[in-house]
C-alpha cells in the first residue's frame, strides 16, 4: 500500500489505463500544455503527446459532443470539464445525447465515455463556481454517476469508469484533492454501483459520499468521545444507487442521518431517505434527518460560505437528534 | 455518370416521396404518433449527397431523417416499421420518426435537438482521424441550426483540429415558421463558414445532379486532407415543418412556385429530354416504388409491438 493523495490517485488511474489501451485519450480545457487546471493531468502531455492529451477551445458542448462522437467510433475518451459548473453549458450533450443514444437507437450505439468534472464549495469562488449539482445528473437514466470519497476508491472507481462501456460522469471534489489515503500498489478496479461501509458502528447509520465522507468521519470521532458509535455507509455511486449496505446497516441501528454537500431540496438525501422508508419502514425508530447545504447561492465571504456548507458539528447535532 | 446511376438516383427520390406521402396518410389515420417532419421537396439533397459518399463515410443528420435513412440504405420496411413503433423498426420502436440510425450502414442518426448533432459529428471525424482511417463525416443540418451555439463550437473545433467533416447546411428557408432573413444575421448561410476560415459553396438543392457532383468534389477534397468545408444547399420543403403546421408564415403561391421546381419532376424531364431514360422506364420505377411502399406498410402492420417486458432493454450496455 502506498499513501497518496486523491489527486495522485486519479492521475495514476488515467495514466495506467492510457498505458494499457491506446484507444483512451483525454480532451478538455488546459489538460495538455498547462497540465490541467487542478494539475491532475500534469506530465501527461509530455508523455502521451498532443494526439492523446488534447487541449480544446473553451467549448463545453463541443468537448462533450466530440467525446460522444469519438466514443461511437470505438475510442474511449476521458473528457475533462474544468469544473462541474461548466457542465451546464454541455447539458444537452450530457443528458440528451450521452444518456439516451444507446437506448433510443435500440442498442446500436455504444458510448465508452468518461466525463470528469470537479465540484464543491468552500474555496470562496462565489455562487457560480462552487456548486454540487450531483443529484441533477443522477436524475437521468442512461448516465452513470460516480463520486469517490477516498483516494483508493477514486483510483479503483475511475479505472472501472474508463473500462465501462456506458457513459460515466465522474465527480471529484476540489477540497479533497490533497486528502491522503492508503492505495493498493497492484492494478485493481472497484465496480460501479456498489456502496460500502467506511466505518462500523452500532448506534446510528450515516449515509454519505464524496466530501460528506470526510465531514462524517470527523463527526464520528466527536461522537465516539461520548460513546456513540456511528456506522458510515459511503454510496460512491449515485446511479446506479446501491441501497444494500444502507438497508443492512439501518436494520441494525434503526436510525439514519444523510450527509451531502449539495442542497437538501430534491437531493441525494431525499432519495436515500425515501428508499429507507420504502425498504425498511418497520425498522424506523426515528425520522431520518438530512444534513445538506443551506438553500442559498453560495456567497463569497468566507464565514458566510462556511455557514452555508455542512460541517461536522451539523452532523453531530443531527445524530443527537435521531438518537 | 452511367445510365444505371441516373436511374438509381431517380428511384431513390421517388421511393422517399412515396414513402412519406403514405406516412402522412398513416399519421392522419393515427397509425404513426409523435412528431413527424416530412422531407418532401428536399429529396434531391440527401439523394445526391449520400450517393457521392464511400462506404467508410459517416452520415449524421437532424430530425427530418426519413429520406436520409433511405439514402443510407435502410430498407423501406424498417423505416416504416420504426414510424409505427414496431420491434422490426430500425431503432426497435424506441426512436420513432426523429431517431433513426443504422451503424452497419454508417448512418449515425437522427438527432432531434436542433444543432446537437454537429459536435457529435466532430467527434465521429476525430475518431477516424485518430485511427488513421480515411473516412469523411457528412454532417447535415438545417439553416435554423446555424444560429445555435453548437454550430459555432463544432465548426471552430473542426477547423482547429483539421477534422475530416463536410458540413452540409440544408437551407430550406424556414426554421419552423421563421424565415431565414428573420432569424439569421446573414441569409446566405455559407458566409458563416468564412468566420472559421473554411472553404464553402452554394449548391442548387432542387437539382440532384448538381448536388451529387458538388458533393463528390467536396468529399474528395476533405478526404485528401483539406480539413472541414461547408456546402450550403438551397432547397424547399413543400409540406409543413411537421404534421401539425398551420403554415401561416408563407403563402400558397410561394409553395406553388417552388413546386414548379420539384426535384423529381425536373429530373424526370432532364432524363427524358437527354435520352438518359425512357418514359416507360421511369413509369416502371414509379410502380416499383409504390409496390415497395405498399409492402413496407404491410410489413410494418404485421410486425409485433415491442413486448412491455423489454421496456428496460438498452438503458445501459452493462447490467446495473
Amino acid at each position: 500500500m502506498a499513501r497518496i493523495t486523491m489527486r495522485e490517485a486519479i492521475s495514476q488511474a488515467m495514466w495506467e489505463e492510457m498505458e494499457r489501451d491506446p484507444k483512451i485519450f483525454i480532451l478538455g480545457e488546459e489538460v495538455g500544455v498547462w497540465g490541467g487546471s487542478y494539475a491532475v493531468t500534469k506530465g501527461f502531455y509530455d508523455h502521451f503527446g498532443a494526439e492523446r492529451v488534447r487541449d480544446t477551445p473553451i467549448s463545453e458542448a463541443a468537448i462533450i459532443g466530440a467525446a460522444i462522437g469519438s466514443a461511437l467510433t470505438g475510442l474511449r475518451p476521458i473528457a475533462e470539464l474544468m469544473t462541474i459548473n461548466f457542465a451546464f453549458s454541455a447539458m444537452e450533450h450530457i443528458v440528451n445525447e450521452a444518456a439516451k443514444l444507446h437506448y433510443m437507437f435500440g442498442g446500436q450505439f455504444v458510448l465508452p465515455l468518461v466525463i470528469r468534472a470537479v465540484g464543491g464549495g468552500g474555496r470562496q469562488l462565489g455562487a457560480t463556481h462552487s456548486q454540487t449539482p450531483d443529484a441533477v445528473f443522477a436524475h437521468f437514466p442512461g448516465l452513470k454517476v460516480v463520486s469517490p470519497g477516498t483516494p483508493a476508491d477514486a483510483k479503483g472507481l475511475l479505472k472501472a469508469a474508463i473500462r465501462s462501456n456506458d457513459p460515466v460522469l465522474f465527480i471529484e471534489n476540489a477540497t479533497l484533492y490533497q486528502l491522503r489515503g492508503e492505495v493498493p500498489e497492484e492494478d485493481y478496479v472497484i465496480p460501479l454501483g456498489q456502496s460500502t461501509v467506511q466505518r462500523t458502528g452500532k448506534d446510528v447509520t450515516i449515509v454519505t459520499y464524496s466530501k460528506g465522507l470526510e465531514i462524517s468521519m470527523k463527526a464520528a470521532e466527536e461522537l465516539a468521545k461520548d460513546g456513540i458509535e456511528a456506522e458510515i455507509v459511503d454510496l460512491r455511486s449515485l446511479r446506479p444507487l446501491d441501497m444494500g449496505p444502507v438497508i443492512e446497516s439501518f436494520k441494525k441501528t434503526n436510525r439514519a442521518v444523510i450527509v451531502e454537500e449539495g442542497w437538501k431540496s430534491y437531493g441525494v438525501g431525499a432519495e436515500v431517505a425515501s428508499r429507507i422508508y420504502e425498504q425498511a419502514f418497520d425498522y424506523v425508530d426515528a425520522p431520518v434527518v438530512r444534513v445538506a447545504q443551506k438553500e442559498v447561492p453560495l456567497p463569497y465571504n468566507r464565514a458566510l460560505e462556511q455557514s452555508a456548507l455542512p460541517q461536522p458539528a451539523d452532523v453531530v447535532a443531527a445524530v443527537r437528534e435521531v438518537l | 455518370m452511367d445510365k444505371q446511376k441516373y436511374l438509381e438516383l431517380y428511384s431513390q427520390m421517388v421511393l422517399i416521396r412515396r414513402l412519406e406521402e403514405r406516412g402522412a396518410e398513416l399519421y392522419q389515420a393515427g397509425k404513426i404518433g409523435g412528431f413527424m417532419h416530412l422531407y418532401i421537396g428536399q429529396e434531391a439533397v440527401c439523394t445526391g449527397l449520400i450517393a457521392a459518399r464511400q462506404p467508410q463515410d459517416r452520415v449524421i443528420t437532424a430530425y427530418r431523417d426519413h429520406g436520409v435513412a433511405i439514402s443510407c440504405g435502410i430498407p423501406a420496411n424498417q423505416v416504416m416499421a420504426e414510424l409505427m413503433g414496431k420491434t422490426t423498426g430500425i431503432s426497435k420502436g424506441r426512436g420513432g420518426s426523429m431517431h433513426m440510425a443504422d451503424v452497419t450502414r454508417n448512418f449515425w442518426g437522427g438527432h432531434a435537438i436542433v444543432g446537437a448533432q454537429l459536435p457529435v459529428a466532430a467527434g465521429l471525424a476525430l475518431g477516424d482521424k485518430y485511427a488513421g482511417r480515411d473516412g469523411v463525416t457528412i454532417c447535415m443540418f438545417g439553416e435554423g441550426a446555424t444560429n445555435i451555439g453548437y454550430f459555432h463550437e463544432a465548426l471552430n473545433l473542426s477547423k482547429v483540429w483539421t477534422l475530416p467533416v463536410l458540413w452540409v447546411c440544408e437551407n430550406n428557408i424556414y426554421g419552423m415558421g421563421t424565415a431565414v432573413g428573420r432569424a439569421s444575421a446573414v441569409s446566405e448561410i455559407q458566409q458563416k463558414a468564412e468566420g472559421y476560415g473554411m472553404e464553402h459553396e452554394r449548391v442548387d438543392g432542387m437539382d440532384v445532379i448538381a448536388v451529387y457532383e458538388a458533393a463528390q468534389k467536396a468529399i474528395a477534397k476533405v478526404r485528401a486532407g483539406s480539413g472541414p468545408r461547408m456546402m450550403e444547399i438551397l432547397t424547399y420543403r413543400f409540406r409543413g415543418h411537421s404534421m401539425g403546421d398551420p403554415e401561416r408564415y408563407r403563402k400558397q403561391e410561394e409553395v406553388k412556385k417552388w413546386e414548379e421546381h420539384d426535384p423529381i419532376g425536373a429530373f424526370h424531364v432532364y432524363l427524358v429530354e437527354n435520352n438518359k431514360a425512357t418514359k416507360k422506364e421511369l413509369e416502371d420505377i414509379e410502380a416499383r416504388a409504390m409496390d415497395e411502399v405498399q409492402k413496407a406498410v404491410e410489413f410494418a402492420e404485421a410486425s409485433p409491438e415491442p413486448s412491455l417486458d423489454t421496456l428496460f432493454d438498452n438503458v445501459y450496455v452493462e447490467e446495473v
